[in-house]
């Protein structure tokens, strides 16, 4: 491929804007880039092998590591699969206690990505440190619900693994009030900044069709302009029940994806008001649900959910047994970098960052 | 106010006030000094197992019956557990070995939710870090009991409930226990009245 | 589900297609296209029926697995009838086998789940690849080419995606055994320990 013209350059693994560790051969024709290879895999574990081997509760802590950033949807996406394949019913109490939990980490995961992606643009520290500032007061009420900050395992089939600790509820109402207020400082912090709209707007725009082809999910697809939420769409849980907007884009470029997200923490919060005042009272599991020795009757489900970074599905197969018999992951991180070479050929290198950063991804879903 | 220009002013605004802010208000600065000041930790919060014995002698007290529900349930298989056998080779229900390697362990508290007889718990404890990269991280059956009033210490709430529910468990068990003792004296003196059946 | 399959028949008479019932509560059943009709049955279902949107592309190993048949013969024994059982085992062919799930974002219906079978376990496991339809279904194929050793036929780049290039096996078939070290790689050091190895011997 490389010729007299042309220079390859290999960007990470290690490196501070690849979110992680993720590696890109690129081919560049002076600063353009000409060829994008992605190089995945440095932080592969097989995790569908190891739920394979492992009975059907044992898998359930080892999604919070998908995406580690956001593991309270990712023990959802489970739990949600397992309840379609063993036909279990979800306590009221479990229902509003998993939508809550789910979008406080929508907010605090777009939160911490307006961090990052300022990160990724060279603004290092200070827009980060506001975000993290505020992304902790959300990790503070994980803690105190779940027992952990980021590994929360706290999901069950058929509800969640225990109720709201004392002032927990008041805790919350307390921060998802103050929370547009910090949405709004962020915005005036960032988004007449010339700079960052130099950087952003018309960086890789991308189609509607493409998005779709490209199996793309979550803030990236509607960015394009595709009305299209699976809250919306399936109404799983009892997500059906709120009344939000979803947030759609124009062209599809940096900047659309980039302001998606906070109109969408906007939205997060009017939902996160609704179901705050609309929690009853009840148990938090359902009594009939089996978790220790759940033996799913044969058969197969596909069950997903909206995640923060978009489609998480979960595929599995039981062939009766204590153990899943094909575990599935359909990891929204990976599928959205499908269409990375396509974004980012034609672009100078330093949007490279740029355009991986406002896909948002974590390498703990994207290699599994 | 739209000039080339402004919205970095409005930006610089927003640090400028958080800078001013961070000296009066704590909402913005949230810096722990770590070494010196400590967090409170919520009481949910959770690190590594441990085992609860009651009363003052940790093998006597001991609630663990070596059941092995934890060894089989754990995700990442790091508890090993040997039980324990008298002289004449007789099973006990007491572990002989009760090893966790936090090495491999993920916190999950999956063998806190499995265990029935409320003695494996979740710590608090953080400062684990050790020089010896194989051994120190395996916890044994000394370093892993500790007493109730431990437990009490770092849970509050959620070890008033286990107590709550053993002693009902007690209570049930000896009511069963009496009513049992009282029917087979009932029927001895049912028995004793009778007087015997002719052939 | 019958809708569109009878869709696809009236369509595509000569379509090996066949309704996959799953028992399952969750009533997800899938339709199974044999591998010749599989890129034309895609077509129809993107351009015709607004399966839009490929979501997931899994890969399942179905090893070969024993099947008792007990049999039951009425006998003459020394002039008595009787009945017999006979109990034959018999090997059922394991296969590899490819699921996708469909969605439909324009009519907002789903999911349509599509599987497609290899023709065993060793050496006829390919497909074709449905990426030039759905452009999802690149990395997913991939990594189902990665640790299943499902082979697409059309991809335009089926390489290793998870593994490192030079792996030989594919860690998510049943019956494959990991390795007592995780860790060990043959590198460029082991030919030089040897030939050190070799030369201390020697002297």
């Amino acid at each position: 491929m490389s010729d007299l013209q042309t220079i390859d350059v290999s960007l990470g693994p290690q490196h501070p804007s690849t979110h992680g560790v993720f590696r890109m051969n690129v081919t560049l024709d002076g600063e353009t880039i000409t060829r994008l290879q992605p190089v995945f895999g440095y932080l592969h574990r097989n995790h569908e092998k190891i739920a394979e081997g492992n009975s059907w509760l044992a898998a359930m802590p080892y999604t919070d590591r998908l995406d580690y950033i956001c593991p309270l949807t990712n023990n959802w996406a489970y739990a949600l699969a397992v309840e379609k394949l063993a036909g279990i019913e979800v306590a009221e109490r479990a229902e509003f206690l998993r939508v809550i939990t789910a979008e406080l980490t929508r907010l605090q995961n777009h939160v911490a990505f307006l961090g990052f992606i300022l990160g990724d643009m060279g603004a290092w520290g200070t827009a980060l440190m506001y975000a993290f500032r505020e992304r902790e007061k959300i990790l503070d009420l994980f803690e105190s619900l779940t027992g952990a900050r980021m590994m929360c395992n706290y999901m069950r089939f058929g509800g969640c693994r225990c109720d709201l600790p004392p002032g927990w509820l008041d805790a919350t109402r307390k921060l998802v009030d103050g929370f547009p207020a910090f949405l709004d400082e962020m915005e005036a912090l960032l988004n007449g900044n010339e700079i960052l709209l130099a950087r952003l707007q018309g960086v890789a725009p991308l189609s509607a069709a493409r998005a779709i082809n490209g199996g793309l999910s979550g803030p990236v697809l509607r960015a394009s302009g595709v009305d299209y939420d699976i809250r919306k769409a399936d109404g799983y849980g009892i997500y059906s029940r709120f009344k939000f907007r979803v947030p759609r884009g124009v062209v599809g470029d940096c900047f659309d994806r980039f302001m998606l997200r906070v109109l969408e923490a906007r939205e997060s919060v009017e939902i996160l008001k609704q179901a705050i005042a609309g929690i009853p009272d009840g148990p938090v599991v359902n009594p009939k649900a089996k978790q220790r020795g759940l033996r799913p009757p044969a058969g197969e489900a596909y069950g997903r959910i909206e995640g923060p970074k978009g489609e998480l599905g979960f595929y599995l197969i039981s062939d009766g047994g204590d153990k899943p018999f094909r575990f599935r992951i359909r990891p929204p991180s990976l599928i959205n970098l499908t269409l990375l070479e396509e974004l980012c050929l034609g672009t100078k290198l330093a949007d490279v960052m740029v355009i991986l950063g406002s896909i948002d991804i974590v390498l703990g879903e994207v290699d599994r | 106010m739209n000039f080339p220009g402004s919205g970095i002013i409005k930006g610089l605004a927003v640090t400028a006030r958080n800078m001013a802010g961070s000296y009066i208000e704590k909402d913005r600065l949230t810096t722990e000094q770590y070494p010196e000041e400590r967090p409170t930790l919520p009481e949910n919060s959770r690190s590594f197992p441990f085992l609860v014995f009651d009363g003052e002698d940790p093998e006597s007290g001991m609630r663990c019956t070596s059941c092995k529900i934890c060894e089989k349930e754990c995700p990442p298989q790091c508890i090993y557990i040997v039980q324990d056998r008298d002289a004449a080779g007789k099973a006990l229900k007491r572990p002989k070995v009760f090893d966790i390697d936090i090495a491999v362990c993920m916190s999950c508290q999956i063998c806190v939710e499995v265990c029935p007889f409320e003695s494996i718990r979740m710590d608090q404890v953080y400062e684990l870090s050790s020089y010896d990269r194989f051994g120190a991280l395996v916890l044994d059956k000394p370093k892993l009991l500790k007493s109730n009033a431990y437990y009490h210490g770092i849970h509050p709430t959620e070890a008033a409930e286990t107590d709550a529910r053993l002693e009902a468990d007690r209570k049930k068990k000896e009511a069963a226990a009496a009513a049992k003792a009282a029917k087979v004296a009932a029927e001895k003196v049912v028995k004793a009245a009778q007087p015997e059946a002719q052939p | 589900m019958t809708g569109t399959l009878e869709a696809i028949r009236a369509a595509m008479p000569s379509a090996g297609v066949e309704l996959v019932n799953n028992p399952s509560p969750c009533g997800q059943h899938s339709l199974r296209v044999e591998r010749k009709d599989a890129l034309a049955v895609a077509e129809f279902l993107r351009d015709r029926l607004g399966y839009d949107f490929c979501s997931n592309v899994s890969g399942v190993d179905w090893p070969t697995r024993k099947v008792k048949e007990t049999n039951t013969k009425k006998e003459v024994v020394d002039g008595v009838e009787k009945e017999v059982k006979t109990t034959t085992e018999r090997d059922v062919p394991g296969f590899l086998e490819v699921v996708y799930h469909l969605y439909s974002i324009s009519e907002n219906s789903g999911p349509l789940t599509l599987r497609v079978r290899t023709g065993d376990r060793e050496a006829d496991v390919s497909v074709p690849s449905l990426t030039p339809v759905w452009k999802s279904a690149d990395f997913q194929e991939r990594e189902a080419f990665d640790l299943f050793g499902i082979r697409f036929d059309g991809h335009p780049d089926l390489r290793r995606i998870l593994m490192w290039d030079e792996f030989a096996d594919f860690p998510m078939r049943k019956d494959y055994v990991p390795p007592d070290d995780f860790e060990y790689e043959p590198t460029p050091h082991d030919e030089i320990l040897a030939k050190v190895k070799a030369r201390t011997e020697a002297a």
